[in-house]
């Protein structure tokens, strides 16, 4: 395999006493889509722009094609960024700003006009190339700033929140179109967003941001169905959880006890005796009318408390003996309709279901 | 409520009179046909235009205001928004010490200014010189360019400089490029007040002018002490109009280049 691009080693960055970032570590290997993933402040963005070079860190270091860029300023570390404010020049036309980042190069006039009319064509704006910023919709201007931050054809791609501004539907068009662009030119990309549905759809590897730390990083899938803390498996989709004490591990499950709850989860290790929290998806588990026994392990008994009905699935909101509020996702279609107000039972798989370290 | 608005609209027309009447006057007068200071007149005439355009003694003063006013719009516009930069984009210890002691000639009374001025002059043997005179209206208009430029530089988003570094552009590059380009309209204002206050400045022009180097304003004052003459009203409404001109300027300037907002139209 050869070296990652990009790899952060041990970055930190305080301000004071207030740390923004802390032990970050991570590698992004060639071609590749990482997502840092995290609710507002939790270091994401310090992380992307400590890359950069416009924020310098307190310790750790940055390499860069394997050489250490930490000396070098923003305007020789060769890295595109695509700012969440576009940040295009008002007083420069689409192709004049496409154009800067080659004039800052010397690129001689000639190969500048080809490469700013291949980037614009790149981004499917190829008639807008002597447009102010201001005439620009906010898509398009999203567009040109990609154009920008790639036409020098940077060793990486950063993007700050780069669709935050945009309504949703553009917003989902933009998503298919940045991913088409890092499919077809193999960029890598380090990408922030707040927003996990985003991070699940364009991302290779998501790194799950937490209070100026990476609680996870991996594949979607690894993140969703594996969940390594509690907070991943709450933001990343959404999660129940019971608290319990984990009783006793065998061959890759626990069992836990959690007042009058008996769980069996996958084990993450916990030692016996330990206070965790068994994390469930909603739409992992079972609903079924009754009030009866819930089985011996991996079931509760509630009342029904609030169907909402979502188009593709139906949201049942149960609430339990000791008022504890637990979803349940299913599938529209089947034909029965419980209403508010029903007992209710929930039983879930015990490989559905998580033991997770209590924070 | 009927009688209020009366009240109101009275109090501004009255006040609008007072503070328009003197102007109004001076440049009534100015067209008179007669030969002394007399309010109406009795008739028209560019008389006192024609005089003060053919006495060399006020072409000689007219030709001094402008060898000042030139050279100190253009010194304090370069030293202002030096500073402006300096105190908006740098970081250092006393920035507020230094941006207190930049506006200061603003605050402090001219006369005391001048005082100082005068006796740095007389020892630096700039008395009576257009360079002791220029350096002198520097220092009194330094304030207002770093103002306009603070305010102008305030408008430019940080967030487009970082931009530019990130895309090759070495620190010097991106204020060329990008950071003077957006300021500029604020530097041009700058310039154009620098150059009224100028223009019109008498204390620190009365301290540092002999008779052989006055500008105009001095030389108005010495004229209105003496024989009062119509002339000088013709030089007063000149000097009104160059005012009024260059404000109009700097106005058409300021809306052709209002902070660029960023239009956000509904998607594609």
């Amino acid at each position: 395999m050869s070296p990652p691009i990009l790899e952060l080693r041990r970055l930190r960055k305080t301000y004071g006493s207030t740390v923004a970032i802390d032990d970050v570590s991570l590698t992004l290997g060639r071609g590749e889509f990482l997502t840092l993933l995290g609710p507002s402040g939790s270091g994401k963005t310090t992380t992307l722009l400590t890359v950069a070079g416009l924020i310098e860190p307190t310790a750790g270091s940055i390499l860069l094609d394997s050489r250490p860029i930490d000396a070098l300023p923003p305007y020789r570390r060769d890295i595109g960024v695509v700012f969440q404010s576009y940040a295009l020049f008002p007083h420069l036309t689409a192709a004049r700003n496409v154009a800067f980042p080659l004039e800052m190069r010397g690129v001689p006039r000639a190969d500048i006009d080809r490469r700013v009319a291949r980037a614009l064509m790149l981004v499917g704006l190829p008639d807008q190339a002597a447009r102010y910023p201001r005439e620009l919709s906010g898509g398009q201007q999203q567009r040109v700033a990609l154009a920008r931050a790639m036409v020098f054809e940077p060793k990486i791609l950063l993007m700050d929140e780069p669709l935050g501004a945009l309504d949703r539907k553009l917003r989902e068009q933009m998503q298919l179109e940045i991913m088409r662009l890092h499919r077809e030119l193999g960029i890598s990309v380090v990408y922030v967003t707040h927003d996990q549905e985003e991070a699940l759809v364009m991302s290779d590897r998501i790194a799950v941001f937490n209070r100026g730390r990476i609680e996870q990083i991996g594949p979607a899938t690894e993140l969703y169905e594996k969940p390594a803390t509690r907070f991943v498996a709450g933001f990343l989709g959404e999660s129940n959880f019971f608290p319990a004490t984990v009783a006793e591990a065998t061959h890759g499950y626990c069992r836990l006890n959690g007042g009058t709850l008996r769980l069996r989860a996958r084990d993450s290790g916990l030692p016996v005796g330990t206070r965790a929290v068994v994390a469930v998806r909603p739409e992992r588990m079972q609903i079924a009318d009754g009030a009866g026994d819930p089985g011996d392990e991996n079931g509760v008994t509630g009342m029904l408390s609030d169907v909402i009905y979502l188009g593709r699935s139906r949201r049942y909101v149960v609430r339990l003996g000791d008022g504890q509020e637990v979803s349940s996702y299913e599938q529209v279609g089947s034909e029965r309709v419980l209403g508010p107000g029903t007992p209710v039972q929930l039983s879930w798989r015990a490989e559905d279901a998580t033991a997770l370290p209590e924070d | 409520m009927r009688a209020w608005r009366w009240l109101r609209g009275t109090v501004c027309v009255l006040v609008t009179i007072y503070m328009v009447a003197p102007l109004a006057i001076v440049v009534i007068i100015s067209f008179s046909s007669a030969a002394f200071l007399q309010f109406p007149p009795p008739g028209l005439s560019l008389q006192w235009y024609h005089k003060a355009a053919t006495n060399p003694a006020w072409l000689h003063s007219f030709a001094i205001s402008v060898q000042i006013t030139l050279p100190s719009a253009l010194l304090a516009t370069l030293l202002g928004t030096a500073a402006a930069l300096g105190l908006s984009r740098g970081r250092f210890p006393g920035a507020r010490a230094v941006a207190a002691l930049l506006m200061a000639p603003m605050i402090v009374p001219t006369i005391i200014i001048a005082a100082a001025v005068f006796a740095l002059a007389q020892r630096w043997g700039l008395y009576g010189t257009i360079t002791g005179l220029v350096l002198g209206h520097t220092l009194l208009t330094i304030p207002y360019v770093t103002a306009t430029t603070l305010t102008a530089l305030e408008t430019v988003d940080r967030g487009l400089e970082q931009a530019a570094l990130t895309l090759g552009a070495t620190p010097w590059k991106t204020f060329r490029r990008v950071t003077l380009p957006l300021m500029l309209p604020g530097v041009l204002s700058g310039l154009l007040f620098a150059m009224v206050i100028s223009f019109d400045e008498l204390i620190v022009s009365l301290f540092l002018s002999t008779p052989e180097v006055q500008p105009v304003t001095v030389h108005m004052w010495s004229d209105v002490r003496g024989d009062v003459d119509p002339t000088i009203s013709a030089v007063a409404t000149l000097l009104f109009v160059f005012s009024v001109v260059i404000l109009l300027a700097e106005g058409a300037l300021r809306r052709r280049n209002k902070p660029v907002e960023t239009i956000m139209r509904p998607a594609l």
